[in-house]
């Protein structure tokens, strides 16, 4: 056999030649670091940064595609406007100079600023740079700002952080390092991607059990060493019958919940007073923060004496009815835990779950043991926040993972509090083996952060008042007017949803189209697909987006969508402004937004570019930069109106919150000469120190502050030291949430204040329940089941990032169209064979897409992909993509709204508490589709033409390699 | 004599695709020539790939099991691709057993893809050359690169470390324990191919709990539901009545 | 297997071309031996050694068209210690030659002739078993690795070149039509008992490989979900043919008619009468090679390659 040659051929490259640059990835919002390698000033390859903290060197699939990104066919190139007098939708746009897209913004926003902020609306979709954004919204004096976390995961963020301070994701997370029992509830393959990979590989080769709650079995489920398979929206059912169950067998951690919750503390249980649900207060004690008061009761069960809480050497009884002096009935509140509980058996929640009742008993045992029986001690000592100082930090090794199989649901609030409870119960917050906070959190219960609280917050030519979005901690935080209306567009913070700390994104074109509760004037969407798999009821949204008033006028009037590609969304725009992609601009994933931080610390990251934007893109935050300036937003100039920031990157490196306050975009290298961290006068040289450390910055924390954050003295007397924090108060857990009673008192007329309107009464004393309940999801309830009795859901897959990799020739070769997954013996009640055309019909609407059996799914839920299907000729794919004609979306078959109520109110279909968009609520049914029927999916919409600057040569083939236009004769 | 292969763990892999579109990134614009993508853009895109990673579904409901499986050459070591091959552009080299294509010799015949059992050469269909996973040959003993870079670009990519790199027949290599330790095995043993890449099979943790473990002497019940003395101040016996 | 028109084309032609040069060597032969006598022998032998250079011709450039890269062709006879196709490479164009030297040799009247015949028909049986070999030696196309599929190649060459004799004949040797007719009788009877034999094998062979042992997984209910890709790959096009199993069946009963049934039926007419025209001799063999196109799809199409097991369905 021949030998010689061949070596030559195989090793022809000199790799030696190549040059490398880090920054960070962002084929998606987890934010790897990657190395990119040059040859020639091209691209030649990305791969995952070994240095990095998150990643640690490896990479997904849509991070080893970014080579695609760059090449594809659908990135914008220069600022479109619409052709006067075209239809919004039909892609008639002629180029403009960005002067002109610049001076066309700039008047008609200082136009808006100076009469009515409000009418200029900014929404972000999956972007991480919400600090930039938010700064802007506020600055420019509109409350109308959120990102896509309304409709993503708030139920997961607002449930969590309004019971233990944190949450999953960006904020925290299970810590398999050291868990010996793994449970991860609705998540589907790719949340926290790759460093959830890496950390369940490792945990699964330890030989713990790792066990999925989810009705479909694939992406991380596949690994499981057990799959529960759950009816969509009940797991509230099961959590609650869980806890039941843990408490009824005594497996709960008794000293854990006892310290570090308000499990101890006394409930004001005294029928017929107004303080009714209300911690009781001892109003001879000094509240300490009055913000959050520590002036609370325990009964002591040592002395059998009411004692101030914490009281060194005292015990609280967790159960038992007690007496304050004056007579009150007062109950700890792990009492009415208990009482709540009761009704939640194993066997109900059977019914309910589709679980058999002997899983969950052995389920809560199985927590409940290994909680109780495999602790770890580290030989870390700390000290609590009552100065009691801990030899050791314990863990009960359990953790677990959910996302927005419990988010997505309109009862996911209640959900996700019942899982923050259980987690709480079995002692695993912020312990080893369990849930882990991630700075900046955890957060006082709630954050300080409050929304605006009135019409009076919202100034002509005013900077906001309050924060765009932020926590509300008593129904006078809420943004509502005198009548109790909404301040917001998407009426975030209103009765209707008062706890909507990410905004409703899938209201407000809705709400703006219909002028409810006020018309606006400029919308500007930055980076989302409205237009498409971002809408719940994609058919209408696409309709009102380009609906006009009698006289002519678009009933939204000016729509203007930053974009980086033709999506669904460019071809409704008035004005398109070209964004760079990842790998051409500066970026920050900033402290003050979602930063990238580790269980031992602190991290942010940077971005920093490895190529030139293409054609006559421009990043979004220069863009933002340029308007703060020319609209002379005071962050943005000097106090004689000069502009501050030459662009961006200076922007980051000087912009601090206050003056002098020491607290920038990064928090890595401040101080003159880059030697502080987190805190510091801001340093020239940052971008360069960032650079030189592979585009992140790492903080770690002394082991003694990497646990117990909540309550953990040191930790906190840090945070505030670098301004993380504002006090050094502790964060009890909230078993209890007196927040939510607030709002029930209010409800029922039982405080002063900011009252609901008497609609709304009922809703918010029923959703409002201190403690955990179940219900089923509002669209259930309103849905006839006996017609439509499927429940269908989507899952994201792991090669593709929502709408944004159709025109990645990489990634769609492995996802070019969508099937709906249907458990055979479902489909075949209904003569639907494998591969088949079928419909799928809710009430709203109806689809028709293709049939694939699955095995791995439970047979009372139907499931597609997740954004694959697309419009005929968006992303610039040709007119028989397969995205178009076989691929289907399944948000035509969802509402973005409920039917009306008994008193025709229309609510958002969401969670009444939050506001988080009930995706995974619909019913639906299915049956074959007709021979005689087109072989193509349904809806279609008309092809859209690419738009001018796009690439317009459909290549029959391309074949990339880096540095080189024609594929080379040798290789 | 050394046999380089890589042993996948299906018992981690998770189906991410990683491995992949590294592959295809690693390779395209590298000496093994760029793999060429037809209708990027349009109806059924299509392209040369070394690796895919495909999805079975085993057993019923419930008990399915959902099974990612990736597959790229296995590097036989009696490749049976190898000696079809009427050029000598299919060979196996020498040195550590990699079975490679050299293109400058392939006439595009196809004939070694037929005597591959397993599907994983690709004929490219612009340079019309037979294609396949090369283990990264100009990666893996590239002094070019740092050390900790010389591993397959796949490799690397596997989030979930499901792929294990090394020499087979060193019988203390990392793949060679865990082959022998766990259950390693080679894909279509019938035919004789002996593939060098290995899988290792699922393996299930199950619950571990005795009826016993459940209560236990210190159970907090028995702290929570010893009731304190005075709970209401409500009038007892002692208060109402007297003998 | 997806069939490849040019491969197709490549074994018929060729396998016809040999089979005509075999009938005609054994018509030499026998002459020699006096068994018979040629009238038109120049015109016979070179015309038939022409014809037979053709069809190898066409062959050769058909099996051009399979190929990425024919420039590089020359390549393919390196290997011929151990790649059967690297033999037939080396084979054909020896064959070629010598049909030329052999034609020449007749033309030119040389007495070597014969000898010339003799090592071509060595040759020529040589390439019969490289080309059979070819698909033979793929052990796990279980459909052709049989000692049948090589007699197949040989009696089916033998026949359809026996039928192109017969009709070469009726031009120039009218009298051997005849023999030519019943020896075409003979080899088409055992080519059809040959490849029935072989439809029969195919039918009762169980697959050596299953999914179980593709993945070894060991579970009796396995199910592909997806491929990993959506929009075909070599694996999808190579090695399937995408057609129904009643297109298959409707192939094989063509084949089986116009190859085998229609030929033998139409010769036996031809032996039955006294004259016969030239153009019923070409029909028949048209037949016959039309049949043996199908007969060669099919070949192809009925093998299952055990890399089928891997991309099933996509999703
Ligand atoms: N049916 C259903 N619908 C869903 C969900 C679901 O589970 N089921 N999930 C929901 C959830 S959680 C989310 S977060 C949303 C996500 O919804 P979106 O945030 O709308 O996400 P994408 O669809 O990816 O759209 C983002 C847009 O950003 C553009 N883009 C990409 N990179 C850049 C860039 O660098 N700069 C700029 N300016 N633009 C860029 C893309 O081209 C695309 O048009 O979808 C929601 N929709
Ligand atoms: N590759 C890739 N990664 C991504 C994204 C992407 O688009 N692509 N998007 C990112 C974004 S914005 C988000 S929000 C995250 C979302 O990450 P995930 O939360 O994992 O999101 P989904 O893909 O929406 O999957 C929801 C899961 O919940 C299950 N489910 C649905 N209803 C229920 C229920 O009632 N109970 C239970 N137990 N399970 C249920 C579904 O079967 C599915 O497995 O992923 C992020 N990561
Ligand atoms: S998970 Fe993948 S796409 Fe997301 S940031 Fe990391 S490498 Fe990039
Ligand atoms: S990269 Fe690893 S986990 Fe992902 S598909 Fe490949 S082998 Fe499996
Ligand atoms: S897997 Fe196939 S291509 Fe690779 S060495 Fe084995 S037979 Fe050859
Ligand atoms: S395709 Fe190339 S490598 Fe394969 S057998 Fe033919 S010449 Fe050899
Ligand atoms: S070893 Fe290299 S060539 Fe082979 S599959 Fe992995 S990345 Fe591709
Ligand atoms: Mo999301």
């Amino acid at each position: 056999m021949s030998e010689s040659s061949p070596e030559s051929n195989i090793l022809s490259e000199n790799i030696a030649g190549l040059e490398i640059k880090t920054t960070t990835c962002y084929m998606c919002a987890c934010r790897c670091g990657i190395r990119v390698h040059l040859r020639d000033g091209n691209i030649r390859y990305i791969d995952g940064n070994p240095e990095h903290p998150l990643n640690k060197g490896v990479i997904c699939a849509k991070g080893a595609s970014g080579i695609m990104k760059q090449q594809s066919p659908a990135r914008l190139t220069v600022p479109l406007l619409r052709r006067a007098g075209s239809d919004r939708g039909k892609s008639e746009f002629d180029e403009i100079s960005w002067e002109q897209a610049y001076s066309l913004l700039e008047t008609r926003l200082a136009g808006i600023r100076a009469t009515d902020p409000k009418k200029f609306a900014l929404f972000t979709g999956r972007d991480q740079m919400q600090a930039l954004t938010g700064l802007f919204a506020k600055q420019f004096g509109t409350p109308n700002y959120a990102a896509h976390g309304g409709f993503c995961s708030v139920n997961m963020a607002a449930g969590m952080i309004y019971t233990i301070g944190g949450s999953f994701w960006e904020f925290g997370g299970p810590d398999l390092d050291h868990a010996k029992l793994f449970v991860m509830i609705g998540t589907a393959e790719d949340h926290h991607s790759n460093p959830l990979k890496i950390a369940i590989s490792k945990f699964k080769r330890n030989g713990a059990r790792f066990i999925s709650i989810n009705p479909v079995r694939t992406g991380y489920s596949a690994v499981a060493d057990e799959w529960i398979p759950i009816k969509p929206g009940t797991d509230g059912a099961l959590l609650l019958a869980l806890i039941n169950e843990i408490i009824e067998k005594g497996l709960y951690d008794r000293e854990f919940l006892a310290r570090y919750s308000n499990a101890g503390q006394l409930v004001n249980q005294q029928d017929g007073d107004d303080d009714f649900g209300m911690f009781a207060m001892d109003p001879e004690s000094d509240p300490i923060n009055p913000d959050y008061p520590h002036n609370k009761f325990w009964w002591d069960r040592l002395s059998d004496k009411i004692v101030p809480t914490h009281t060194p050497g005292a015990d609280p009884c967790l159960r038992g009815e007690f007496a304050l002096a004056d007579g009150t009935v007062v109950k700890p509140a792990f009492q009415l835990l208990i009482d709540r509980v009761k009704q939640y058996t194993p066997e109900w929640a059977s019914e309910i779950t589709g679980i058999p009742a002997e899983t969950i008993y052995r389920l809560a045992h199985e927590m409940g043991v290994t909680a109780r029986d495999h602790k770890i001690q580290l030989p870390i000592s700390w000290t609590d926040s009552w100065g009691k100082e801990h030899t050791s930090v314990t863990g009960n090794p359990v953790a677990f993972h959910a996302m927005r199989g419990l988010a997505a649901h309109s009862n996911g609030f209640q959900t996700v509090r019942a899982l923050a409870i259980l987690m709480s119960l079995l002692g695993t917050i912020d312990r080893p083996g369990g849930f882990r906070h991630k700075a900046p959190f955890p957060r006082a219960i709630p954050p300080i952060a409050k929304p605006p609280r009135g019409p009076q917050d919202v100034k002509p030519n005013s900077v906001l008042e309050g924060m765009p979005l932020g926590f509300p901690a008593d129904p006078n935080d809420l943004a509502v007017d005198a009548d109790g209306k909404p301040v917001r567009i998407d009426k975030a913070f209103s009765w209707e949803h008062p706890l909507s700390v990410h905004g409703l994104m899938h209201n407000v074109i809705t709400n703006a189209w219909r002028g409810d509760p006020y018309k606006i004037d400029t919308l500007l969407i930055f980076m989302a697909n409205m237009a498409w798999n971002s809408s719940m009821n994609t058919g209408e949204v696409r309709k009102m987006l380009n609906d006009r008033s009698e006289d002519g006028e678009f009933k939204i009037p000016f729509l203007v969508v930053c974009d980086a590609f033709q999506s669904e969304m460019t071809a409704f725009a008035d004005l398109i402004l070209p964004d760079t992609t990842y790998l051409e601009r500066h970026d920050v994933m900033s402290i003050l937004d979602r930063p990238i931080s580790e269980f031992d610390g602190p991290v942010d990251a940077v971005r920093i570019p490895v190529v030139a934007p293409l054609g006559e893109c421009r990043p979004f935050q220069e863009v933002i930069i340029e308007l703060g300036g020319r609209l002379k937003l005071p962050a943005f100039v000097h106090p004689d109106g000069s502009r501050k920031f030459k662009n961006y990157p200076d922007f980051v490196v000087n912009y601090e919150t206050a003056p002098g306050s020491g607290i920038g975009f990064l928090a890595g290298w401040r101080g003159k000469d880059g030697d502080k961290s987190i805190c510091g006068e801001p340093n020239p040289k940052q971008w360069e120190m960032y650079a030189k450390n592979n585009c992140f910055f790492h903080h770690e924390l002394p082991a003694s502050y990497q646990y117990m954050r909540n309550w953990n003295k040191g930790y906190m007397d840090w945070s505030k030291s670098v301004r993380m924090r504002r006090d050094a108060d502790p964060i009890l857990i909230h078993i209890y949430s007196e927040v939510l009673q607030k709002f029930r008192l209010a409800a029922q007329g039982k405080r002063p204040g900011k009252q609901p309107p008497d609609h709304l009464r009922k809703r918010i004393e029923t959703h409002f329940d201190p403690l955990p309940f179940y219900f089923e999801p509002l669209e259930g309830q309103a849905s006839d089941t006996t017609k439509f009795p499927l429940n269908a859901v989507t899952q994201r897959p792991m090669a593709m990032y929502h709408s944004w990799d159709s025109q990645n020739a990489w990634l769609r070769q492995i996802h070019t169209h969508n099937y709906l997954y249907v458990n055979p013996l479902v489909a075949q009640a209904q003569g639907i064979a494998d591969g088949d055309w079928m419909w799928v019909e809710s009430v709203w609407g109806k689809v028709r897409c293709m049939c694939r059996f699955s095995e791995a799914v439970e047979p009372g839920t139907v499931w597609t992909w997740n954004a694959i299907g697309k419009a005929a000729g968006a992303w610039n794919l040709g007119p028989n993509a397969n995205e178009s004609r076989k691929g289907f979306l399944l948000n035509h078959l969802l509402s973005e709204e409920l039917p009306p109520d008994e008193g025709g109110h229309v609510y958002s279909n969401s969670d009444p508490v939050t506001g988080q968009a009930g995706w995974y609520d619909v019913k639906v049914r299915i049956y074959k589709a007709g021979p005689e029927e087109p072989k193509e999916t349904s809806p279609q919409f008309s092809l859209v033409a690419p738009l001018p600057g796009t690439k317009t040569l459909r290549r029959v083939w391309q074949a990339y390699v880096a540095g080189r236009d024609v594929p080379p004769k040798k290789y | 004599m050394t046999q380089l292969a890589l042993v996948i763990d299906l018992n981690v892999c998770v189906g991410c695709q990683a491995c992949v579109t590294s592959c295809k990134s690693w390779n395209t614009s590298g000496s093994a020539g760029y793999l060429a993508d037809e209708r990027p853009y349009d109806e059924n895109p299509t392209g040369t790939f070394f690796n895919r990673v495909q999805t079975f579904e085993v057993g019923e409901f419930p008990t399915t099991e959902t099974i990612h499986f990736p597959k790229s050459c296995l590097h036989c070591e009696e490749p049976p691709c190898v000696p079809v091959c009427p050029t000598g552009a299919s060979y196996k080299r020498k040195s550590d057993g990699i079975v490679l294509v050299d293109y400058d010799k392939c006439i595009g015949c196809g004939y070694c893809a037929w005597a591959c059992p397993y599907g994983v050469r690709e004929l490219d269909e612009k340079r019309q050359e037979m294609t396949k996973c090369t283990l990264c040959a100009d990666r893996i003993d590239n002094p070019a690169l740092p050390i900790a870079d010389r591993q397959p670009a796949c490799v690397m990519a596997c989030p979930t470390s499901a792929r294990l790199f090394g020499d087979i027949h060193d019988p203390d290599s990392t793949v060679s324990v865990a082959i022998r330790e766990r259950g390693g095995y080679a894909l279509m043993p019938e035919w004789g191919t002996k593939p060098s890449n290995h899988y290792l099979p699922r393996r299930r943790t199950e619950p571990n709990l005795r009826e016993d473990q459940i209560m236990r002497v210190d159970n907090p019940i028995r702290i929570d539901e010893r009731l304190p003395k005075s709970s209401i101040p409500s009038p007892s016996l002692d208060d109402t009545v007297s003998w | 297997m997806n069939p490849a028109a040019s491969v197709i084309f490549l074994t018929t032609l060729i396998g016809a071309g040999q089979g005509l040069f075999l009938a005609l060597y054994v018509v030499e032969l026998a002459s020699r031996l006096q068994l018979i006598r040629i009238e038109n022998s120049v015109a016979l032998f070179v015309s038939g050694s022409l014809i037979a250079l053709l069809l190898s011709g066409l062959g050769l450039i058909a099996s051009f068209f399979h190929l990425g890269h024919p420039e590089r062709a020359w390549r393919a006879a390196a290997m011929w210690r151990t790649s059967w196709l690297s033999r037939e490479v080396i084979v054909l164009p020896i064959f070629m030659a010598l049909l030329i030297v052999y034609g020449y040799a007749h033309f030119a009247q040389w007495d070597m002739s014969l000898a010339v015949g003799a090592v071509t028909a060595v040759v020529c049986v040589a390439l019969f078993i490289c080309t059979g070999m070819i698909y033979a030696c793929i052990r796990f196309l279980q459909e052709w690795a049989s000692p049948l599929t090589l007699m197949n190649y040989f009696l089916l060459g033998c026949a359809s070149g026996c039928s192109l004799a017969t009709a070469v004949a009726a031009f120039v040797e009218p009298d051997l039509t005849r023999t030519f007719a019943a020896a075409a009788i003979l080899l088409t009877a055992s080519a059809l008992a040959v490849r029935s034999a072989s439809l029969v094998r195919n039918k009762r062979l169980k697959p050596k490989s299953s999914l179980q042992t593709a993945l070894g997984i060991h579970h009796p209910r396995i199910v592909q979900k997806s491929q990993g890709f959506m929009g075909g790959s070599f694996n999808t096009r190579e090695f399937f043919h995408g057609k129904t199993p009643h297109i298959l069946r409707s192939v094989k009963w063509f084949f089986l008619v116009f190859t085998f049934i229609l030929p033998l039926l139409l010769l036996l007419l031809v032996l039955g009468r006294s004259t016969v025209s030239a153009a019923l001799f070409c029909t028949i063999f048209v037949i016959q090679y039309a049949g043996l196109l199908a007969e060669r799809w099919f070949f192809f199409a009925q093998a299952n390659h055990p890399q089928n097991l891997y991309y099933k369905t996509i999703s």
